[in-house]
């Protein structure tokens, strides 16, 4: 058992060193492949180690010791149980589809080779987030896939910057900064979680703290919930810091599918969800929880509703659903917040994909406005993205609608009608903005001949590649009931009341017929052809949303030229004026020094002599006083 | 009788090596220096130190001073010696206090008494036969290293000042004496 | 009666006017003959301390630093002609080449 632990674990960091080697050479079909079929390797080991959880349960194994310094013992451990198995699987296949997609969609690419390491790295690091079984080996994995995350945004670092009105996230590098110095921040929230834990139970295994946890200090508990959930806002784009995930898209396609929809976003719910049994006792900070997710999915959605940008839109349909997935956590009921993160990998990873393919035949056109009747000529593409929006609207027999559907039931049952009342008018806006995207995109005239593009469907492979996506996007709800049999062996299970399960019937169709009310609407506005309202454009809720709230400028403003100026400041005045002044200064007195020590150096020996003459006498003195002395 | 002897013998050498220090002509110097060498080795017999003094004469006075004699045959050395000395008063504030500070260190009653002697002297023995068997004894190692070094000097001697023996100063033009041994060695 | 204390006035007398000689004279020749001066006072201090000590280690060291001279004197006549051969003096004022 121990050896498929460890196939799935390190298989991706040994295709990672392996793609590394080639980082500095021109494109080799090789490392495309090897990390992918070792990929291939670590989704098999997951799944294999996945069935071994089902049939005998949780799998511990201890690797080596880590820290052992006084009375601090960290081991280098792996638990695999239900929650970390069931992320392996859906991490390493949804890795392993953006693998094969991407030496398709990478193709031309001059840094191919280093494109599959960073990737291949990213999984390594989101193998250990989830599969340690302490806090500071998920912290090494949260770190990991920050890094990656940083580098694969940045990807094509050598875009210049441009203006916020050309492209929102100014550029490649700006958007990789931001995420990391945003993650940054947020980490430290984390960070600062973790301390409490160790300096209050004395270790970081999971199994310990939360046997401890329970006797802790209430107020102490809600600090250690609070601050690791500082974390995992930083890590899933929760407000306020959800700007990154939206910039982030600068990032390559696969990347955006792979790491900023269907796995990285995700590892702040998985924080809340392995840390149940903590938030479990501390109910106001998981009310928090809930209400944020709630906020955050309708905020997101209503900035998707007006986006033109086809990457864009589908990024705030992500932080969007990662909203339903903290409400379902923060209301108590992990293993919808669990399902909901597994199916939306799924679906969501197989948008962006679908929207990868759509780039490639627009040449990286984004405009979704400059497309239009592109179903004729991709029409695989335009299925699996048809399938996808389905599935993320929440259409039955689809992924979506029984992930979805269960959380509005949740949030109907808890008495929180408020929450469910917005969770179930962002699913409307969910289906409208999802088939706004697809209508004006693959319906309607064909405007992208006017602006000369020639789009093809993409290589064969690459579509044979997103087909488990796609099977999984429409049969993976089916499986609910043994899932949840399976996962709520360690996560607390979820009832529903009496009333609620009167309710269900009518709930699910109010949750159908709101989505259908949307894709509806959208088919109504966009089907035929692009309709666009100049009066709408014109109104200030248009140009409120589509500048997101002013919320980048109201950041740049309030805090990065602040803090850029008060840079300058410790520049100019501090660094200038006091440091490099003393350093100078130093340096100054020593060659000032050193110029009038150099008149000692005549060339003339005669004036040597006499030196030395000077040095003997200071000699004998001293060795007159010590001789006194003593 | 010996306190006599020391004072005569004491005077004249400082007088002497006074005039090796202070005079123009260096033949005057290098004869006043000799003089006084040979006045040290009395101060040695005095001392009991026979084979010392004997050494000093042979090598001092008999090996040094030829050396040099012989070497002022390169020199222009007949004429007066036209220097820029030191400012005096820097050579008396040196000197003087160095020489206090030696007396005075010198003159510490502590410095001689209490020392351990190492090697006394055999009873019986005179002064070579003790120096002798000290020599041959303990200081066997120093002393063939001293010999190396000798014989090492005297190579160095030869080769530095032998260097071009064979030509006549004058007839050396002057770009070949500085150019060196690159054009030597063609 | 003479005791140690005169050798070693003596002696300290002599190495001053060898300080003297090599301090004053600027031809490097005569600063050749400053330190056998020099060189003599220490023998003489050695020799005196040495025979009132009853200790034949002083004598040793005389020896050697004749040796010391001796070797000295080869070398740095030899030293001297090369000079004087290639600058046709012997004054330390000429040679200033590695004023800084």
């Amino acid at each position: 058992m121990e050896t498929l632990v460890y196939t799935a674990l390190f298989a991706p960091l040994v295709g990672s060193l392996f793609a590394a080697l080639f980082a500095m050479s021109p494109k080799r079909q090789m490392t495309g492949v090897v990390t992918s079929i070792l990929l291939f390797v670590s989704f098999f080991s997951s799944a294999k180690v996945l069935m071994h959880v089902v049939e005998h349960g949780e799998v511990h194994i201890k690797l080596m010791d880590w820290i052992v310094a006084g009375d601090m013992y960290i081991p280098f451990g792996f638990n695999v149980d239900a929650v970390s198995a069931v992320m392996m699987t859906v991490v390493t296949l949804v890795s392993m589809v953006v693998h094969i997609y991407s030496n398709g969609y990478m193709e031309h690419d001059r840094s191919f080779n280093r494109f599959f390491s960073y990737l291949s790295a990213f999984v390594f690091s989101m193998m250990v987030l989830v599969m340690s079984d302490n806090f500071l080996g998920l912290f090494i994995g949260w770190e990991g896939v920050g890094v990656c995350s940083w580098l694969l945004i940045g990807f094509w670092y050598h875009k210049e910057d441009v203006g916020r009105d050309v492209n929102p996230s100014i550029s490649p590098s700006w958007a990789a900064n931001e995420a990391f110095i945003m993650n940054r921040i947020a980490d430290l929230g984390m960070l600062v979680g973790i301390f409490l834990i160790y300096w209050n139970v004395g270790s970081l295994q999971y199994d310990k703290v939360f046997e401890v946890v329970p006797g802790l200090d209430h107020g102490l508990l809600v600090m250690i919930g609070i601050f690791l959930f500082i974390g995992a806002m930083g890590k899933s784009a929760q407000f306020p810091m959800h700007t990154w995930l939206a910039d982030a898209m600068e990032g390559p396609t696969p990347v955006s599918a792979l790491i900023h929809a269907a796995t990285m976003v995700t590892a702040g719910v998985y924080l809340v969800i392995r840390a149940n049994p903590l938030y479990e006792l501390i109910p106001e900070v998981s009310y928090f929880i809930a209400s944020l997710g709630t906020f955050v999915a309708i905020f997101a959605a209503s900035m998707a509703l007006v986006n033109r940008d086809l990457k864009r839109i589908i990024a705030y349909s992500t932080l969007s659903q990662l909203g339903y997935m903290f409400a379902a956590a923060g209301l108590g009921a992990y293993w919808v917040a669990l399902f909901h993160l597994a199916a939306h990998a799924f679906f969501k990873a197989l948008l962006f994909l679908g929207a990868g393919n759509v780039m490639h035949a627009m040449h990286d056109e984004l405009d979704i406005f400059k497309m239009g009747g592109l179903k004729k000529v991709m029409k695989w593409t335009y299925i699996y993205m048809g399938v996808a929006s389905l599935a993320l609207c929440g259409i039955w027999p689809l992924a979506g609608f029984y992930s979805k559907d269960t959380i509005l039931e949740v949030a109907f049952n808890e008495h929180t009608y408020i929450i469910w009342f917005i969770l179930w008018l962002t699913a409307g806006m969910t289906a409208f903005y999802s088939f706004r995207l697809v209508f004006i995109a693959f319906w309607g005239d064909e405007r992208y001949k006017k602006l000369g593009f020639h789009p093809h469907e993409v290589q064969n492979y690459v579509l044979w590649g997103m087909l488990p996506l796609g099977i999984l996007a429409v049969v993976f709800g089916w499986h609910k009931e043994s899932f949840m049999e399976f996962v709520t062996e360690m996560l607390p299970a979820y009832e529903m009341s009496e009333h609620t399960h009167h309710m269900v019937a009518t709930l699910t169709v109010a949750t159908t017929l709101i989505a259908l009310g949307g894709i509806l609407l959208a088919f109504r506005l966009y089907s035929v052809r692009l309709r666009r309202d100049e009066k709408v454009e014109k109104s200030k809720i248009y140009k409120v949303l589509s500048n997101q709230y002013y919320i980048p400028i109201f950041y740049k403003n309030t805090f990065s030229e602040p803090y850029a100026k008060l840079s300058e400041i410790a520049w100019k005045e501090v660094d200038m004026q006091v440091v490099d002044a003393t350093v100078d200064g130093i340096a100054n007195i020593i060659e000032e020094s050193g110029d009038a020590a150099r008149q000692a150096q005549s060339g003339n020996l005669s004036d040597y002599l006499r030196w030395i003459a000077i040095g003997a006498i200071a000699l004998a003195v001293l060795a007159l006083f010590a001789a006194l002395k003593s | 009788m010996e306190t006599f002897a020391f004072y005569f013998l004491s005077i004249s050498i400082v007088a002497l090596f006074a005039v090796t220090v202070w005079s123009r002509n260096i033949l005057y110097s290098m004869t006043s220096l000799a003089a006084g060498m040979v006045l040290i080795s009395g101060l040695f017999f005095i001392l009991g130190a026979d084979f010392l003094g004997v050494v000093q004469l042979i090598v001092y006075v008999g090996a040094v001073m030829a050396l040099y004699a012989f070497g002022m045959m390169f020199f222009d050395a007949t004429g007066v010696v036209k220097e820029k000395n030191a400012p005096a008063m820097t050579v008396f504030i040196l000197g003087g206090l160095t020489a206090l500070m030696l007396v005075v260190i010198f003159a510490a009653p502590s410095i001689a008494n209490g020392a351990p002697a190492f090697y006394p002297p055999m009873a019986g023995a005179n002064n070579p036969q003790a120096v002798g068997l000290v020599l041959f004894t303990k200081y066997l190692v120093p002393f063939e290293v001293a010999a190396i070094m000798l014989l090492v000097a005297m190579v160095a001697g030869i080769i530095l000042a032998g260097k071009k023996m064979d030509r006549s100063l004058s007839k050396i033009k002057d770009a070949e004496l500085e150019g060196g041994e690159a054009k030597d060695s063609k | 009666m003479i005791g140690l204390g005169h050798y070693l006035i003596l002696a300290s007398i002599l190495f001053s006017i060898g300080l003297v000689g090599v301090i004053r004279r600027k031809n490097l020749l005569m600063l050749f003959f400053a330190t056998e001066i020099m060189l003599n006072a220490a023998n003489v201090a050695f020799a005196a301390i040495s025979s009132y000590h009853h200790d034949l280690a002083g004598q040793m060291f005389a020896f050697f630093i004749v040796a010391v001279a001796a070797s000295e004197v080869a070398v740095g006549l030899g030293l001297l002609i090369l000079l004087y051969k290639k600058y046709g003096t012997l004054d330390l004022d000429e040679f200033t080449m590695m004023k800084g």
